[in-house]
């Protein structure tokens, strides 16, 4: 059994750095790239995608990054674990398989497939068989908008991507698993830890919340003596260096820019946070108040002292269902008055929606450079301030498409014919948006049943 | 005396559904104390009145020096369906290092805090 194993967080989202893989490989050394590509309303692109094309719904992105680190899966075996395969890891799974062959080395990549995630073809008989799939949030039950469902997916644990290890996987592929298993799945495998082994699970899922935002905990977007990180432009991901113990090290290669301290590690631990007593994941319920974290060296922090216990016997379900339209248009005001001026132009544009009959579910405007961000807490701190611009920010939402399309119409207009020093429209007319909607539910484990292929 | 949250505390915020978190960090963890006495649910529901439409959650975390809050009704419907700038809630955290909160002298004094200064 290794006493360490590396895992390094190479992706945060779909559309981050496409060198951060790569540069996670060859940078030092490493056992795992774990690469986490979903987020809530990622799963619903893909499905339009897969709709239009078969062949498609799965992250496009991994194809490249997988290319970028094959020399490295090869030869010195490094294993990559990543949910690219969205609502079609089969196909993300073939794209990998002909990219392996195409480069030579299709003997030595064998490549786990995941799936049993996706329920859009068993919603009616689930909701038959009496699960509602309640919102989370509201209680609606999904009965509610059922036509409307794009996609539905289970969050899965580690167990399946264990298995695809187990069997010799080196490429996992996943649709919708947790980020968090990402991580955990290969410490499980490594280390023999039970799905029982509450602690050291949870160790593994709080590895797996650290890194899953890729530079975010090595001091991507952290605010603690921001000025003094050096060489963002260089910035290194993180690497969790964990021990069969369930204690890891956050760090990240040498020579990389940015920064891992324990300022910046508890800076993402509380991203996103709920319940810190109660972080719920399929495979256990970590305990955020246990961690503690000391400054180990340079860029090292140490993370130890996790406590977990019993999952739930339920599982969160991602559901995207359309959800009307939306448009947003922006002018930019600018000294002298130019908050004035905006708020004016606001006034006038809301009459004219309003003289023109049209009917909105919710109309907003911002004043970006004076409150758009932290509103009247911003405008109180800056009472008098001479803006020397103030860009009006106006969006529209509802379920009536032409409504929105004719707001659309109505920004131009304001350039000639509303309040004075107004520029900042070459954009064109705002662009109407269909809105797909998140619906977060609840199913029991029971009728989600995982599969693993190694194809 | 007057202490501004941004003197003595850092701060992350993300989303879930229309709920922002923000988790509110200490600048020393001498300074958690009076993070944990002083910035109450019902004063960051009063900062955030206007801003947000829904209730405040607090949770602490002593091991972090930090503490959680959960604004919800924050995000105008959140993720997607949210027409505002910050849909996601990123820069709630800044918004909350805007409070100043009031410190007995005497406390103040003994954990060596910042005063606000006019300009906050």
């Amino acid at each position: 059994m290794k006493e360490v194993v590396r895992v390094a967080g190479g992706q945060g989202f779909w559309g981050d750095s496409l060198d951060a893989p790569r540069q996670q490989v060859e940078g030092g050394p490493i056992d795992y790239l774990m690469l986490d590509y979903l987020a809530e309303v990622t799963m619903s692109i893909l499905q339009k995608q897969k709709e239009r094309d078969p062949s498609m719904g799965y992250a496009r992105d991994f194809i490249g990054a997988v290319e970028s680190v094959l020399p490295s899966v090869v030869e010195r075996g490094v294993r990559v674990v990543a949910n690219a395969g969205g609502v079609n890891p089969p196909a993300c799974a073939a794209a990998i398989r002909k990219l392996a062959t195409s480069h030579g080395v299709g003997d030595s990549i064998r490549i786990g497939v995941v799936t049993g995630d996706d329920l859009l073809g068993r919603l009616d008989e689930l909701i038959d068989s009496g699960h509602s799939l309640a919102n989370m949030e509201t209680g609606e039950p999904l009965s509610a908008i059922r036509d409307r469902v794009l996609s539905a997916n289970a969050y899965i644990g580690s167990t399946p991507i264990v298995e695809a290890l187990t069997r010799g996987a080196n490429i996992v592929i996943t649709g919708r698993s947790t980020d968090t298993a990402l991580t955990m799945a290969p410490l499980r495998y490594e280390f023999g830890w039970s799905g029982t082994d509450w602690n050291h699970l949870a160790a593994g899922i709080i590895a797996g919340h650290i890194i899953e935002c890729g530079a975010q905990c090595s001091g991507g977007n952290c605010l603690y003596e921001w000025r003094t990180i050096p060489d963002l432009a260089n910035v290194g991901y993180p690497i969790a260096e964990v021990r069969g113990d369930g204690t890891f090290v956050i760090t990240k290669h040498p020579g990389t820019g940015g920064r891992v301290s324990v300022p910046s590690v508890t800076e993402q631990l509380v991203y996103e946070m709920g319940d810190p007593h109660e972080y719920i994941t399929p495979d256990v319920i970590a305990d955020f108040t246990t961690i503690r974290l000391e400054q180990q060296g340079p860029d090292r922090v140490r993370v130890h002292g996790i406590e977990g216990r019993a999952a739930t016997d339920k599982l969160k379900v991602s559901i995207a269902y359309r959800a009307g339209f939306k448009a947003v248009g922006t002018l930019v005001y600018s000294w002298p008055d130019a908050l004035e001026k905006a708020q004016h132009a606001d006034r006038i544009l809301r009459e004219r929606l309003d003289r023109l009959g049209l009917h909105f579910d919710h109309v907003m405007t911002e004043f970006v450079g004076a409150s758009a961000t932290h509103g009247r807490l911003a405008t109180q701190a800056s009472t008098g301030a001479d803006y020397p611009e103030v860009q009006l920010r106006f969006g529209v939402r509802g379920s009536d498409r032409a409504a929105v399309e004719r707001f659309t119409r109505e920004i131009a207009p304001l350039v000639l014919n509303g309040p004075p020093s107004v520029t900042g429209f070459a954009g064109g007319r705002p662009k109407v948006e269909e809105i797909v909607a998140y619906w977060p539910a609840l199913v029991d484990k029971s009728v989600v049943t995982t599969h693993v292929e190694i194809a | 005396m007057n202490v501004r949250l941004l003197d003595i505390a850092h701060a992350r915020s993300g989303d879930k559904g229309d709920t922002a978190n923000v988790g509110l960090i200490a600048l020393k963890p001498e300074w958690y104390a009076v993070l944990d006495k002083y910035v109450t649910k019902d004063a960051v529901a009063a900062h955030f009145d206007g801003v947000i439409d829904g209730p405040v959650d607090r949770f602490e975390l002593p091991n972090l020096n930090a503490l959680n809050f959960l604004l919800h009704g924050a995000l105008d419907g959140g993720g997607t369906l949210s027409l505002k700038t910050d849909a996601q809630g990123k820069v709630f955290s800044t918004a909350l290092l805007r409070m100043i909160i009031e410190v007995p002298d005497g406390e103040a004094h003994a954990a060596a805090v910042p005063e606000a200064s006019d300009k906050a």
